[in-house]
């Protein structure tokens, strides 16, 4: 058919022990907005690795315009038009917005062309951007734009984006919208990847859905409710965490215009974050990634130190103790990074336990390691949590993601915090595990806890919280009740605000 | 002391050197870190002056010595980037082996000399009175030293290749998912690294001292890699750094001559000490430029 | 083609297995290397790795010299193994090992002739204090500064034999040695020589210090909370200070180990076997014990076999020199290439080789 851009037959890649896509088919027509839909480990990006030549199918074809497409590299991709957007960009930090774009084109042109071309389209497609700029600088939402501008240099027949709006405010997923429809309006193909359902419905034309590495189904977005999308991209039903009694206690944890510099030399510095948190109560903190986030969880872990009198943890001024200090009294912390940061890879769920319930759950006296009481201590989490591993000897890293986030988590959450602070609780996780570590906060808080829970995940915040919050270049909204928000507010939390004067798009 | 003389040796003590640190600039650039320069060093020392002593020409040496670390650079490069061992403990076994093997090839040469490396006046400039005789007379690998830092300079900023090789060492993963093969241009750092270490190494054995002795470079190897952090990965700063090295070595040596009341000890570790302090002023101040992938491990999974 | 697959978790089978594999393989090449010197291959490997044990005619000569060299060797690995584990890497043994033995003779030789029994011992602590003060040179200026260790320590060797070559020829120099560079000869001071404590077996004090080095750094790694700390800060720096642990205090503790235990090396070395302060006293163990930690794969029994097989080849290394005329050199090239290979074969411990058919692009 002429107006068949893609056709994918029977593609299949198998990894030792995984079919991660079995005899997936379907077309993308030109001048589509064509959606990928599945949940983490669907095969979604072992498919597009394939379309743009990272992987090599085990099996099936791919037509390109009609003809044999094999793209054996990503600039073979490139040249015959296929670009794309990684959903982790792949950007150089040091290097400047113009290095960053030539980077990713075949024939780039000379420096000064280039950054000539840089700002042309980003004009003509709103989004904004100097070529000169040093990209660590750079916000989350602005790298996406190097990304984009770095595809549509190369004047793209197909361009694929891999989860766009998961780093982006509600505002700038608007003018990321225009700018995909102006494309659409031109002729260019979009595959769209997501497993927001409601902005494929918004925007997408056609839909294919990823199952466990197969195409489950076609469908028309526009025509089909999310909730008929989501049945069939998680297959089954799975608890929706149950409500809570609205009963609040004291303030456990307070923070008083907390202000910290930088980490690193891409980091966020925190600027007069004042909050506070109360038994019984959780607190949601949304905002897009890099915007303070980790370096919130470290100043209240206690990995950092704050200057004093910043935070208080019932009615004390913990600002100088350390993380075992703050252990010690009752607060806790859960990292985003499980590999690396929550746990160390090589060592043993056993020795991951002792990582930060060595005090607290006595595993350790008179300095000497109590193996057999460790051992029992990661078999209870084990066991509690639902956690799938042949035994408390495997390395952490052997561990799915979400085994292991159900580890980490559940390891503090069998400690009895106070208090608990966690980012991204769910990240990179399945419905299923996601939904019973919601459970398992929201049945902590029951029990008397104060929970901070930091999130991307807006629908999640939503779904667990009491009060809401949003971090933006290091600083937080005021917080309020969930329950006075609507998206419009959310965004506005979030710093939406952010470049509203280019959200008009020409033509 | 005649100041012409004073700055062309320390020309002269700086090549080594600074031909090691551009070297090692360029594999670090490309997010390596190979500590094994002063094993490169020796062994291009002992290649270099038995070539030059087995044929008569000290061209032939500095080749050989160029080619025999490049060789002896790319068994790291394939234990680090294709068996993916540790670069710290590879390095220091690099170090190791070569010391071993430089040994061992030259116990037959000891108490040889080498045969002359001839000075190149350049034409008109080395006339120039003091300025001639101090700066444009010297033998050509000072002057190839010098234009190595210039070539390196000029590739890393405007050409593709360089951006590349900056864009591996910044982050291997982003340039892997942009379709760079990341080994490959790695490879290829480690052996420039390797052929320039073995360049410096011949240096020493062929002008600067010349003959070989065992263990002959003495460290600087190490005292190169130092540079390379002192010069906050920038050629330029390798320049400077290797020149001011030089400097010390040539001044605590004249000292030694002159026969001062300090100890001669003291005089002999006052470089060593001075890279120290070195080091201490530069992370003091926040060493800055450091690739971003400098050291790690890169394994692609798809 | 071939590929490698990450393991779920490094195997144990193999971590056991390469230190074999890698001694295997540097005798094969090894082997080569010696036939192209014009040796022949097997007898020189047999010189090497039998010989010192077993000759009917050396091996009463060579076999204490077993114990004498492994003991520096061990003592020191065992430290060093410490800070490896945590990612710290102190290459500067030797300068600690040296700045051990000249600190530790100064104390003694300061109480010459005195033959109080309380002299060696205050030797052997002013030894470690030594190795230990030269080794928080690095510590210090990393914590401080954030000053990288593994080129500062490598530095304060070439200071240290500095220091030692001015030590033996002039303040330390004996007095009733004619002019000679060189301190008095501690064999000839029976207060503090530290001589066999049995006849003929090698064993001197410093072999005792390594065997209770040994078993004190396999309690700390593998029961106490501070080794546990050491072992985290190297696989996952971030989740040790996630945990609560204080970096800086890692890496005092461990570059303040590795340097006492260097520096009583030195010091027992100096008292035994060496017997004075001479200009040629550095002979290299600090980097062999490089070595002979990661062949041990940093596991403290490991490193008790790998220091007792890294000195039958320094011994073997000798009778092969005496008896074949095979060049000293080519023994530390053996060591060398011991270490490469070792590092080479690793990459079966975390990864699964995987042959795979070409694929069709």
């Amino acid at each position: 058919m002429a107006d068949t851009l893609l056709s994918i037959r029977g593609l299949t890649k198998a990894y030792p022990g995984v079919v991660a896509n079995d005899d997936v088919s379907f077309e993308i027509q030109k001048g589509e907005i064509h959606a990928l839909l599945g949940e983490n480990g669907a095969g979604k990006s072992t498919l597009v690795k394939m379309i743009f030549g990272l992987v090599k199918p085990d099996r099936g074809e791919m037509l390109l315009d009609g003809s044999a497409y094999t793209p054996g590299k990503p600039s073979d991709a490139r040249r015959a038009g296929v670009a794309m957007v990684f959903q982790h960009f792949s950007l150089f930090e040091a290097l400047d917005v113009a290095e960053n774009v030539a980077l990713g084109m075949e024939n780039p042109p000379k420096p000064r062309d280039l950054a000539r071309q840089i700002r042309e389209v980003s004009e003509t497609y709103g989004l904004p951007l100097d070529p000169s700029r040093t990209v660590g600088t750079l916000s989350a939402g602005e790298r996406q734009r190097v990304e984009i501008i770095r595809c549509l240099l190369q004047h793209p027949r197909l361009l694929i984006m891999d989860e766009p709006t998961s780093v982006l405010t509600p505002q700038e997923v608007e003018i990321l919208f225009e700018t995909l429809a102006k494309l659409k309006a031109e002729g260019t193909s979009i595959l769209y990847i997501s497993h927001k359902l409601e902005e494929i419905r918004t925007l997408c034309d056609e839909a294919t859905i990823l199952r466990l590495g197969k195409n489950v189904g076609t469908c028309t977005p526009r025509e089909v409710t999310a909730r008929q999308m989501a049945e069939m991209m998680v297959g089954s039903s799975f608890a929706t965490p149950e409500a809570r009694s609205a009963e609040k206690g004291e303030v456990l944890l307070k923070c008083d215009a907390l202000s910290m510099p930088a980490p690193g030399a891409f980091g966020t510095p925190l600027r007069e974050v004042s909050l506070e948190v109360r038994a019984g109560e959780v607190l949601g903190i949304g905002g897009v990634a890099g915007n303070g986030q980790d370096e919130l969880l470290m100043a209240l872990s206690g990995e950092r130190l704050a200057p004093k009198g910043a935070i208080w943890f019932k009615g004390e001024d913990i600002s100088r103790a350390g993380p075992m200090a703050r252990r010690d009294a009752g607060l806790l912390s859960g990292p985003e990074e499980r590999l690396g940061h929550a746990a160390a890879p090589n060592m043993s769920l056993t020795e991951n336990g002792v990582l930060t319930a060595s005090r607290r759950k006595g595993l350790v006296s008179n300095g000497f390691i109590d193996w057999g009481k460790a051992t029992g201590f990661a078999e209870e989490v084990i066991e509690r949590f639902d956690v799938r591993t042949p035994g408390p000897g495997t390395a952490a890293r052997a561990l799915s993601g979400g085994n292991l986030q159900k580890y980490v988590v559940g390891r503090e959450i069998q400690q009895d915090p106070d208090v608990f602070v966690v980012n991204q609780p769910t990240w990179g996780v399945d419905a299923a595990a996601a939904a019973a570590i919601r459970q398992a906060l929201l049945d902590l808080a029951a029990k008397g806890a104060a929970i901070i829970c930091i999130s991307q995940d807006l629908d999640e915040l939503m779904e667990i919280s009491d009060r809401f919050g949003a971090l933006n270049e290091g600083r937080l909204s005021p917080t309020r009740a969930v329950s006075e928000l609507d998206i419009e507010k959310i965004g506005l939390m979030m710093g939406g605000a952010h470049d509203m004067e280019v959200a008009h798009v020409d033509g | 002391m005649d100041p012409v003389l004073l700055v062309a040796s320390i020309m002269v003590s700086a090549t080594p050197i600074l031909l090691a640190a551009i070297g090692e600039l360029v594999t670090e650039k490309s997010g390596v870190l190979n500590l094994g320069v002063e094993g490169m060093m020796i062994t291009g020392a002992v290649m270099g002056f038995a070539i030059a002593v087995s044929t008569g020409s000290p061209l032939l040496g500095f080749l050989g010595a160029a080619v025999a670390s490049a060789v002896l650079s790319l068994s790291f490069g394939l234990l680090t980037q294709y068996l993916l061992s540790n670069q710290v403990a590879t390095g220091l076994g690099l170090t190791l082996v070569g010391l071993g093997l430089s040994a061992l090839i030259g116990s037959n040469y000891e108490g040889q000399r080498a045969p002359n490396l001839p000075k190149l006046d350049i034409p008109v400039l080395s006339d120039i009175p003091v300025l001639g005789r101090m700066l444009f007379s010297h033998d050509f690998v000072v002057y190839l030293s010098l234009a190595l830092v210039v070539a390196v300079w000029a590739f890393l900023k405007y050409t593709r290749a360089g951006l590349i090789l900056r864009a591996v060492g910044e982050d291997h993963e982003s340039a892997h998912a942009l379709g760079y093969k990341v080994v490959r241009v790695r490879m290829a750092a480690i052996a420039f690294g390797g052929a320039c270490a073995g360049l410096g190494g011949a240096y020493v054995s062929l002008v600067r001292v010349p003959q070989w002795t065992e263990g002959m470079t003495a460290g600087a190897g190490w005292i190169a890699l130092a540079i390379v952090v002192f010069s906050s990965w920038r050629p330029l700063g390798v320049l400077v750094g290797a020149y001011l090295f030089g400097g010390v070595t040539v001044i605590q040596l004249n000292l030694q001559a002159a026969g001062t009341t300090v100890p001669v000890e003291l005089l002999s570790m006052s470089p060593y000490l001075i890279t120290i302090l070195v080091l201490v002023v530069i992370s003091a101040r926040g060493a800055h430029g450091a690739p971003g992938s400098l050291g790690r491990p890169f394994h692609a999974s798809s | 083609m071939i590929r490698l697959e990450k393991r779920p978790q490094p195997s144990t089978l193999w971590t056991a297995l390469t230190p074999v594999l890698a001694v295997l393989l540097t005798m094969i090449v090894g082997g080569i290397m010696f036939a192209a010197l014009g040796k022949p291959p097997l007898e020189a490997i047999r010189t090497i790795f039998w010989d010192p044990l077993f000759h009917p005619q050396f091996a009463s000569y060579s076999r204490p010299q077993l114990l004498v060299k492994a003991g520096p060797l061990i003592l020191i690995a065992i430290g060093l193994s410490v800070g490896f584990r945590a990612g710290i890497w102190n290459i500067g043994a030797e300068g600690q090992y040296i700045m051990g033995a000249v600190i530790g003779a100064a104390v003694g030789l300061a109480f010459y002739p005195s033959d109080s029994v309380l002299l060696f011992p205050l030797m052997v602590v002013a030894g470690a204090l030594g190795g230990w003060l030269w080794a928080m040179i690095p510590a210090l200026l990393k914590t401080r500064f954030g000053t990288n260790e593994i080129l500062v320590s490598l530095m304060l060797v070439y200071v240290a034999e500095n220091i030692l070559a001015s030590a033996s020829s002039s303040w330390l120099r004996n007095p009733e040695g004619q002019g000679f560079p060189g301190s008095r000869n501690f064999k000839q001071w029976p207060a503090v020589f530290n001589d066999e404590l049995i006849a003929n077996t090698g064993m001197h004090w410093g072999v005792v210090a390594a065997f209770i080095a040994v078993i004190g750094a396999y309690v700390l790694m593998a029961r106490h909370i501070q080794g546990f700390n050491i072992r985290l800060t190297g696989e996952a720096p971030r989740a040790a200070r996630f945990s609560g642990v204080n970096p800086v205090r890692i890496v005092l503790l461990c570059l303040g180990v590795s340097g006492a235990l260097a520096g009583m090396a030195g010091l027992f070395e100096v008292t035994g076997p060496a017997g004075q302060i001479s200009i040629d006293f550095g002979s290299g163990y600090g980097f062999t014990a490089i070595i002979v930690a990661f062949l041990g794969r940093l596991n403290p029994f490991g490193i008790l076999l790998a220091g007792l097989l890294m000195a039958l080849t320094y011994i073997g290394g000798e009778l092969a020199q005496l008896m074949l005329g095979l060049p000293g050199a080519s023994i530390q090239l053996f060591q060398g290439m011991l270490l490469f290979f070792l590092l080479a074969t690793d990459v079966f411990t975390n990864y699964r080789i995987r042959f795979v058919g070409r694929e069709v692009a």
